[in-house]
């Protein structure tokens, strides 16, 4: 991962590869496995082929054509990779999505129901207006720099977005247990999903004002800097924050993952592993005063634990997913030829374990891959783009990604207790789907301003050194102060 | 910055190289167990898309799985119905399987051993892993007479019929009965609603009577005690007392003759009379001189307690109680106290009187044939033991004859002479209609079908009850069946 060679001071490059076309060959080559899958669970599920599949696959082309003429427009340097692997991400969870849609339908005829609403033409709906947000993001945001100016603001909107759940009656926002919801009529949003970018947008913003402040100031403590007590204010906060989300809206995933990114945002900008050493503490005492006030916390970790002790009871999802994932094996069952459905809430939390048990470890591995090359090409982002807000923000989005990975994937296969989030993309779940747009927008723009040639010099009129004038060394048009970690 | 961000990265790795570890241990290490741990229904749903072997008893078929458009593949057919079902059970995705479905399972869905060669060649060949195939000693239309015997009066009971040279069980009846089919439906309403209706029936309707319920056998416990007397010294001349009632052992609790009648007309009577009218004090008498001990070791040689009995579905031992005082002996003697047989158990006492003192293990399954109908395993008859001697065989025959001549009730079979005793058993107090009991076989001098009928608390006829009146009938018009049936 070697950042690309720096062009600063340079005579203007010829022109840049865009990968522009290497992104559209990758997003063909990505529908052709997501029809792929489409047609093998249409096979095992002994369906004909219908319309609605058509549909699905014509819907899966055009948005995601669509948006690529949107990065061509407007970003037409961003990273090639990241929307095709965002693209198959989102495709292959549609067919799982599809596929428990039909095993749903089955069960419904078999017990003589009515057939349940399809789940996939939803998430076809929210997949649009996620791909929508993503062109409006790249479209307004035509540098990512001028977010920080909006740092208070967004930290302020992100904090509301956050708290609203725990605040409105449970009747709006308690959906299994956990207030995290706000919902209208037949549609409901997760507030948290948005606040998770305004947040990153907010630290990255604060950190880069006031990094020179935790960085410096400290005092030594076995050979390591410490930051001094007043100075972990920010952390104090973003720990109260997780365990006010944890206490008001009884959820372990988000309070993990709000704590996890400020976290690795404070050590990227100091640059001190005593920040990270102070804030596991912090994390081990908050998980111990958990474990102790909160019965749903030892629920958890008593599931954790053993899931098959209480098999009939709290167990039985966890349980059902490791059934599921073992029936499933190397190879799996084939997609379409298993039953996922038997373990509750399969399309959204336990996606993992459905795509485990018919595609087997190979295909997981292979999802995971997809995953560890979308998160890798936006921490390559972040050491390639030239401001310090840039690198925040693009490691911040980067990582919040990967730590919601390792909480949901890690839940979901008993190495971890369970929490309950969405995979991104993957999961079925509108505001998660529509919010990971938006990060992914955000990650494109700035991967475009990393790999984007320097603003080019007005060529210089080749005069008569005698007749010269003054050569004005022209700033980069920035608003605010953050210019200066531009060498870092 | 780009130092902590190269660091990150590096974290991210490792947190998905964890990730990776991990779901290798679920999904290599673990997963047989969790593959095949019972609490996993995809196995049994897996099972559900295989062809699933018939079970067939001389040529009709009982149980069968026929091709479905939905996606369960295979819908299972149970063709003979609530008749059969005491011998079938049932397979049921939600609710288990039962009887031959639940017994013969490996056979079925095709895992037996014996059907190894079978499996590789499918696996070879490609073809679709098919189950193997159960042939049953059941006659079908024997099984049938019996479940109409019963049924048409609404009865609550059982019917046992074994061929007593072997053990083959002719027919095995449990009424009221449940019919399998829609257990084994597709539509889970349908399986709901048959289960709570199955469950929720009084008299019960899921228990086999046959092999699961021990029951009080009364008076047909008598050919057990002349079984030991025999070998004790008496003859069917052994003089025995002849009053209406007694006083027992401990001089306190009396015992009386039914309908309070003396037994005969004489002071005293003999052994052979005392069988054929079942006279409860003298047989008091008789089992007071042969003792705990030679009583007890009569029953067992009888196959009484006998607590890993499988046909091949696991048979509910019958006991004689624990009697310790010589009262408890002379109540015990006529079937009453603890002793408890099942109709099967009842049945086995009398085939092996008919098989010249030699107990047959009973079976159900004829053969296992692989899914072309080709045998792959055949039942040998085995036998558990010398009951009692051929000499005494022959005289229990001799005194059952007795007792048959003497029985009302209808259905006597012209030209056929059968062996039988009948029981009438108290269920504790006077105002419960007693069960009723009728054990026979025949022709008595060359046998072919031995049978035991239990008709529970006295059938149609309430506190009038005997085994005479409401179970010979049933048990002769078996007989003749399985005798028309060419046995």
């Amino acid at each position: 991962m070697a950042a690309p060679p720096q062009v600063q001071g340079r005579a203007p490059a010829p022109a840049l590869p865009t990968g522009r076309g290497i992104e559209l060959l990758l997003l063909a080559f990505a529908a052709v496995i997501v029809t792929g899958a489409l047609v093998i669970v249409e096979a095992n599920q002994e369906q004909e082929l219908t319309t609605t599949l058509l549909w699905l696959g014509l819907a899966y082309l055009g948005l995601f054509a669509a948006a690529h003429f949107a990065v061509r427009r407007w970003a037409p340097y961003a990273d090639p990779l990241i929307l095709p692997s965002v693209a198959l991400l989102n495709g292959l969870g549609l067919v799982m999505i599809h596929r428990l849609d039909l095993a749903d339908a089955a069960r419904a005829a078999q017990l003589g129901n009515d057939a349940p609403g399809s789940l996939v033409l939803r998430q076809v709906a929210w997949t649009a207006i996620g791909l929508v947000l993503f062109v409006v993001v790249l479209w307004r945001v035509s540098d990512h720099r001028m977010l920080s100016r909006f740092g208070y603001t967004a930290g302020f909107a992100g904090l509301i977005l956050l708290a609203l759940p725990g605040i409105l009656p449970s009747s709006i926002s308690e959906v299994n247990g956990a207030k995290l919801w706000i919902r209208f009529g037949g549609v409901g949003i997760q507030p948290g999903e948005f606040a998770k970018i305004l947040l990153i947008i907010f630290f990255s913003a604060f950190l880069v004002q006031k990094r020179e402040l935790f960085s410096t100031a400290g005092r030594r403590f076995l050979g390591l800097e410490f930051p001094r007590a007043r100075d972990l204010a920010p952390l104090v906060v973003a720990w109260g924050l997780s365990v006010g989300v944890l206490v008001f809206e009884r959820d372990l995933g988000t309070s993990l993952l709000f704590f996890g990114i400020l976290l690795v945002l404070l050590y990227a900008a100091t640059e001190r592993v005593s920040w990270m050493i102070v804030g596991l503490l912090f994390f081990v005492g908050g998980a111990v005063l958990a474990y102790n006030l909160f019965g749903h916390v030892r629920v958890r970790v008593q599931i954790w634990l053993d899931p098959f002790s209480d098999f009939q009871g709290g167990g039985y999802q966890l349980g059902q997913a490791l059934f599921g994932l073992g029936t499933g094996g190397v190879g799996g069952t084939g997609l379409g030829a298993g039953r996922p459905d038997l373990v509750p809430f399969a399309e959204s939390d336990f996606i993992w374990s459905s795509l485990g048990e018919e595609l087997g470890l190979i295909g997981l591995a292979a999802i995971l891959l997809v995953y560890l090359v979308l998160i890798t090409r936006g921490l390559r982002s972040a050491l390639a783009v030239r401001d310090s807000f840039g690198k925040l923000l693009a490691t911040g989005l980067s990582y919040v990604m990967a730590l919601q990975l390792f909480v949901v994937i890690g839940g979901v296969t008993k190495l971890i207790p369970l929490t309950g989030l969405t995979l991104p993309f993957l999961s079925y779940g509108g505001s998660s789907l529509v919010a990971n747009y938006a990060l992914v927008a955000l990650l494109l723009r700035v991967s475009n301003a990393a790999r984007a040639p320097l603003p080019q010099r007005p060529s210089v009129p080749q005069t008569p050194i005698a007749q010269a004038a003054t050569e004005l060394v022209q700033r980069p048009d920035l608003s605010s102060g953050e210019s200066r970690g531009a060498q870092s | 910055m780009n130092n902590p961000v190269r660091k990150i990265a590096v974290s991210v790795m490792v947190m998905i190289l964890l990730l990776f570890a991990n779901l290798t241990y679920v999904q290599v290490v673990k997963a047989d167990d969790y593959r095949n741990d019972p609490r996993n229904q995809r196995t049994a749903y897996a099972e559900y898309s295989r062809q699933r072997g018939q079970i067939t008893a001389d040529g009709k078929v009982l149980a069968q799985s026929v091709a479905t458009d939905d996606r369960m593949r295979f819908l299972r057919q149970y063709p003979g119905g609530p008749a059969f079902a005491s011998v079938t059970g049932y397979l049921s995705l939600s609710f288990g399987r039962t009887g031959i479905e639940g017994a013969a399972d490996s056979v079925l869905n095709g895992t037996d051993d014996r059907l190894f060669v079978r499996r590789l060649s499918d696996l070879i060949t490609g073809r679709d892993p098919r189950g193997g195939n159960v042939s049953l000693t059941i006659m079908p239309t024997v099984q049938q007479v019996a479940y109409n015997q019963l049924t048409q009066k609404g009865y609550a009971g059982s019917v046992v019929a074994l061929d007593p040279k072997t053990g083959a069980i002719l027919a095995m009846v449990s009424t009221p009965s449940f019919d399998p089919n829609p257990l084994a439906s597709h539509n889970d309403k349908t399986v709901q609603d048959a289960w709570n209706s199955d469950n929720a029936a009084k008299p019960q309707v899921l228990l086999n009577r046959a092999i699961s319920v021990p029951q009080p056998p009364g008076s047909t416990f008598k050919i057990v005690d002349t079984a030991a007397a025999l070998q004790n010294g008496s003859t069917p001349d052994t003089v025995l007392p002849a009053d209406p009632e007694i006083t027992l052992n401990d001089g306190v609790t009396t015992l009386e003759n039914y309908a309070h009648t003396p037994c005969g007309t004489g002071a005293t009577t003999t052994l052979r009379d005392a069988f054929a009218r079942s006279c409860n004090t003298a047989f008091a008498d008789l089992v007071t001189s042969v003792g705990i001990d030679k009583l007890r070791t009569q029953a067992d040689a009888f196959g009484i307690g006998q607590s890993d009995l499988k046909i091949p579905m696991t048979v509910a031992p019958s006991t004689i109680g624990n009697i310790t005082t010589v009262t408890a002996l002379q109540q015990s003697a006529i079937g009453q106290l603890d002793v408890k047989l099942t109709p099967l158990q009842n049945a086995m006492i009398t085939a092996a009187v008919a098989n010249g003192g030699q107990l047959m293990a009973p079976y159900l399954i004829k053969e296992i044939q692989g899914p072309e109908l080709d045998t792959v395993d055949t039942t040998e008859p085995d036998r558990i033991g010398s009951a009692v001697p051929a000499g005494v065989a022959a005289t229990l025959t001799d005194l059952m004859i007795g007792s048959e001549n003497r029985t009302q009730g209808g259905g006597k079979i012209s030209g056929v002479q059968i062996a039988s005793k009948t029981g009438t058993a108290e269920l504790g107090s006077k105002d419960i209609p007693p069960h009723a009991w009728y054990v026979a076989f025949a022709p008595a001098d060359k046998p072919v079908v031995a049978i035991a009928v239990l008709v529970e608390n006295g059938g149609d006829r309430g506190l009038e009850a005997t085994g005479g009146s409401v179970a010979a009938p049933i048990g002769r018009a078996v007989i003749a069946e399985a005798l028309k049936a060419g046995r």
